[in-house]
């Protein structure tokens, strides 16, 4: 699926804005050390990112696979052929 | 009113994006089957506003998210059967490898914060650019950013990821060995 920002990203994720709910990122890498000053970057290698991707697509995809289901299908079919007002 | 062919294949074709979302969301199949459901019934008796040529998953996803929120606070105490029926689904995909190491995933993305797993999905898994994200979530731009973000380092950091080593074949024989009691 469309990761073309991702592929792109480099060894480190830059967070461009700070969100207004003072949602502001860990200092800490991701083993928990902290990583100094550089508040607006967040180390996560790019192989690390890949495989974290690679994973939750994997997850999210199997029940993609799964296709419609027969009910939600007979469902949208009824839908489409009658006239008037809905279920 | 008659339901266009066009718009009810667009609908069609984002159904099973639509349900893995769901799955993700509840943690629960026949819970997920049901906002589909519902999503769709709801999508439908309001397809006069959306706008042709317009996000045609966005807007479903928008519709669900906002049932399951509403049905969250209603239901709170009864959360995340996450456990049982999704695992019992994976069961049936012999094929998967890594099998430790799916399941290992899947608790720690279960131990993220809901706003933080919800973007995580949509922008890593579902595909959305951070600005549909963010449309889809209510949020600006920045808070979807932040929220990824921080997903990812907490997922790593769960996952006791630190290098590209950790991947090697020898994850899940390790994983087991640990008993999964890590920190």
């Amino acid at each position: 699926m469309g990761d073309v920002t991702e592929m792109k990203s480099r060894k480190t994720v830059h967070i461009e804005t700070a969100a207004p709910n003072g949602e502001m990122p860990d200092t800490r890498d991701a083993m928990g050390r902290h990583i100094g000053t550089r508040k607006t970057e967040v180390r996560l290698g790019r192989e690390v990112q890949a495989r974290i991707g690679q994973q939750l697509r994997a997850m999210y995809d199997q029940v993609v696979k799964e296709g419609v289901p027969p009910h939600i299908a007979e469902l949208l079919r009824r839908l489409a052929e009658q006239d008037d007002g809905l279920a | 009113m008659k339901l266009d062919p066009a718009i009810r294949d667009q609908v069609l074709a984002t159904v099973p994006s639509l349900r893995a979302f769901a799955i993700s969301l509840s943690g629960n199949i026949d819970r997920a089957d049901d906002l589909v459901q519902e999503t769709l019934l709801r999508a439908l008796a309001h397809i006069d506003s959306f706008e042709p040529g317009t996000n045609m998953p966005a807007w479903l996803f928008t519709i669900l998210r906002n049932l399951f929120r509403s049905e969250y606070r209603k239901r709170r105490r009864e959360v995340e059967d996450a456990e049982g029926r999704y695992a019992d689904t994976l069961k049936s995909n012999p094929e998967q490898t890594g099998r430790v190491e799916f399941e290992e995933f899947r608790t720690a993305l279960n131990k993220l914060p809901a706003d933080q797993r919800e973007a995580l999905i949509l922008v890593g898994a579902s595909g959305f650019s951070y600005e549909d994200a963010a449309a889809i979530c209510g949020c600006a731009v920045g808070t979807i950013k932040s929220r990824v973000n921080r997903a990812r380092t907490r997922l790593a950091d769960l996952l006791s990821i630190d290098s590209v080593d950790d991947f090697g074949p020898d994850r899940a024989t390790r994983a087991v060995l640990a008993g999964g009691g890590r920190n």
